[in-house]
């Protein structure tokens, strides 16, 4: 059996050659970021950050407020009190009351978006599934100053992007410095480091808790089931353990007979 | 029992074959006593069958098939739908794992020889049933109707437009339209819930009946209905019920926990599962960078991709992942080596399965990386290595002459050579077509000039008569 394995391995040898050269490229660099679904006041602030900056453009038009506020420990009265814009409503529900169960829908039709962004702003109920967190993270963070851009900023992450930095207020404005490197072999590569212009409000780590609060929102809106389905996993493989050894222990009886 | 159960089971046998189906089917169906772990896919493979028709009715209930508010119905399905989000894991992760079983079940058989005479019915059943669900997986991959979905679908129809001449009209009439559309995902979802599941049914059926018919293969390969003891049952035979349903309940068991496991704490399974891509609606002005099917067609879309085009049709890669799986159908009258299972068979024979399944998890790996430079070229020695199976299982069916082995390995070579030339290329892809041209090479060399050389790894070891253990 030894002299068949080493047969094999040596007949697949220069597969692992060629698939090392293959391999050896590079992807681009992605912050990472915490994500902790259980702290609600994270969560809660996210929230808040995220009715306030992003749902003016973007829609998160399969969650609902109600949802969301008995997710993250809120009330439906402090969600429809703080947290329903009246620039929230769609045209056909001009003048309806507000409602905790209502989609957290925008005003602006996909149109529009095209017209003044030159692109349909994306829904973002799902965005942290698409794109990950950490991509999310790093592209809040990577804004900065260019002057060739409709709305004056550019961003590292995401080349050209038709999205303006709606959160300037909150870290400033930061600009672009790049620096060129080559390795000893002869690799060259480019990194790029921020210099603030014009400070925000927040200072930057203030601003990296701010947004990686916001990551763990769009996570949790991502799916709200996974609140739940950590805690019900555990139950079910707990149960699915206990089958076992009953099982196997029906199995051990029934087989005694056989020889 | 109590007289007034025996009088009502009369009364039903009377009318209905009832307890005579109950003892053919479990009670008094003789299976070999000796399954090991590799027998316990085929009641696997039946438990997610029933998973995924009692999942997706509850889908069904809440889905709307519409190209408008599909991506959204799947939505409110995983927010709104009490316990939507487990249906629908339990769904998609259920739609792996049935891939994931059938996978292993058909390696089985291909370790055991449990496709030999006279079970080739129960193999091509098989084989219709693994085709069915491809049909079955593919469609319903198109109704989340995201990008994936979306392209994984334009990019399949796409194939049937190479074929020659009639290609064009044959694609527009699988969509239903010029592009992958609403009419497609209403006809893609007719099918997948109700044409396909049918048939499918159907075939699992009349794969089990010929089974029971003929009887359970094991581990050695050895026939136990030919040594039967005075009551005229197999000595080796133990009925079905009660001892193999209650070992097959511990099979589930731990099934389950594996499957709970993905399913509630890694339902993408990384992206295996449920691609990212997935997660944004169908768009169909923007092509995703790259197109990959879910990991169960990869192997077959590394071949695709792999053959070049000629004369600018893709045509040859689509006969190739076609021929991909006809072979399959092919095994019983190509391995005609009157011992079955592997534990007896020549240790060539071992060799040859082995570079198979190394080939089929480094297509399907390759399937879902982009079809650049050395994996472009990779995945057309591994297809070369794919299909070499085959041709090297019919030459291991009988005793050859170093002469013939010989003859072969030329033959071969010769063959990989004229594959070459035939595809040309210069510069970088002539460097990498040379680098990669050893890796079937030695495959080849090993396969055929060890047994030139070296008798013993062409004899089969003696098959016992009764089963061991």
């Amino acid at each position: 059996m030894k002299k068949l394995i080493a047969t094999l391995l040596i007949a697949l040898a220069p597969t692992f050659v060629v698939l090392n050269v293959a391999l050896a490229s590079s992807e681009a660099h992605l912050e990472k970021v915490e994500i902790n679904l259980n702290n609600k006041a994270s969560l809660q602030r996210g929230a808040r950050t995220f009715v306030n900056y992003c749902l003016n453009c973007h829609a998160a038009s399969y969650m609902r407020y109600s949802r969301m506020a008995k997710d993250i420990g809120l009330t439906d009265e402090q969600v429809v009190e703080n947290m329903i814009f009246p620039a929230d409503f769609s045209k056909d529900k001009n003048g309806k009351p507000k409602k905790a169960g209502q989609l957290m829908t925008v005003a602006m039709s996909a149109e529009d978006g095209k017209a003044y962004f030159g692109t349909p702003v994306p829904d973002l109920s799902v965005v942290a599934r698409s794109r990950g967190a950490d991509w999310i993270y790093t592209y809040l963070k990577s804004f900065y100053i260019d002057e060739s851009r409709p709305f004056g900023v550019n961003n590292t992450t995401f080349p050209s992007v038709g999205m303006p930095h709606v959160l300037w207020e909150l870290q400033g404005l930061n600009k672009a410095v790049k620096t060129k490197h080559t390795d000893e072999h002869g690799h060259e590569s480019e990194t790029v480091e921020f210099e603030t212009v014009v400070p925000g409000k927040l200072s930057p780590a203030e601003y990296d808790s701010a947004v990686t609060d916001l990551v763990n929102y769009l996570v949790y809106m991502g799916e709200p089931a996974k609140l739940k389905r950590y805690t019900m996993g555990v139950y079910v493989l707990g149960f699915l353990f206990l089958l076992f050894v009953v099982s196997y222990a029906m199995k051990k009886e029934f087989w005694k007979d056989v020889h | 029992m109590t007289t007034k159960t025996q009088a009502f089971m009369n009364w039903v046998d009377a009318r209905f074959p009832m307890t005579k189906m109950w003892e053919d089917h479990m009670a008094k169906y003789y299976a070999p006593k000796n399954f090991n772990f590799w027998y316990f896919f085929g009641s696997l493979a039946l438990l997610v069958l029933v998973l995924q028709i009692v999942t997706g009715i509850f889908l069904t209930m809440n889905y709307k098939p519409d190209a408008t508010l599909a991506f959204a119905s799947v939505e409110y399905i995983m927010r709104d739908v009490n316990f939507g989000w487990l249906i629908r894991y339990m769904h998609s992760t259920g739609a792996s794992a049935f891939f994931v079983i059938v996978y292993l079940h058909m390696f089985r058989g291909l370790m055991y020889g449990s496709f030999k005479q006279p079970r080739e019915l129960i193999w091509l059943f098989g084989m219709l049933i693994y085709l069915a669900l491809m049909a079955e997986a593919f469609m319903g991959y198109l109704l989340p109707w995201g990008q994936m979905s979306y392209w994984g679908a334009q990019v399949i129809v796409n194939l049937f437009s190479a074929v020659p001449w009639v290609g064009e009209s044959l694609s527009v009439w699988i969509r239903g339209d010029y592009v992958v559309s609403d009419a497609t995902l209403n006809r893609f979802f007719a099918f997948h819930v109700i044409a396909v599941p049918f048939i499918l049914a159907g075939l699992v059926v009349a794969h089990i009946i010929a089974l029971h018919e003929v009887g359970s293969n094991n581990p050695d390969g050895v026939e136990i209905k030919k040594n039967k003891g005075a009551d005229g049952i197999p000595v080796d035979g133990i009925p079905f019920h009660p001892y193999y349903s209650v070992k097959d309940i511990v099979g589930v068991v731990v099934f389950l926990m594996f499957f709970s496991a993905v399913l509630f704490f890694a339902p993408e399974l990384g992206g295996w599962f449920l691609e990212k891509d997935n997660f944004i609606p169908a768009n169909p002005l923007k092509t995703p960078e790259h197109i990959v099917p879910l990991w169960y067609f990869t192997p077959f879309y590394a071949i695709l991709r792999a053959i070049p085009p000629i004369w600018e049709s893709q045509f040859p890669g689509v006969i190739a992942m076609g021929m991909a799986i006809v072979f399959l159908f092919f095994l019983p009258w190509l391995d005609r080596h009157p011992v079955k299972s592997m534990r007896y068979r020549e240790a060539i024979f071992k060799v040859n399965l082995f570079i198979f399944i190394v080939s089929f998890i480094t297509l399907g790996w390759l399937g879902t990386q982009p079809a650049t430079g050395v994996l472009s070229e990779l995945a057309f020695r591994f297809s070369e290595l794919y299909f070499a199976f085959f041709i090297f299982l019919w030459i291991f069916s009988a005793e050859r002459s170093s002469k013939y082995y010989l003859t072969s390995w030329i033959a071969l070579l010769g063959t990989l050579v004229v594959l070459d030339i035939l595809r040309g290329g210069s510069g970088e892809k002539l460097a990498l077509m040379m680098n990669t041209w050893f890796i079937p090479a030695i495959c080849f060399s090993i396969l055929l000039l060890v047994p030139a050389k070296f008798k013993s790894w062409t004899q089969a070891k003696p098959v016992p008569e009764r089963v061991t253990s």
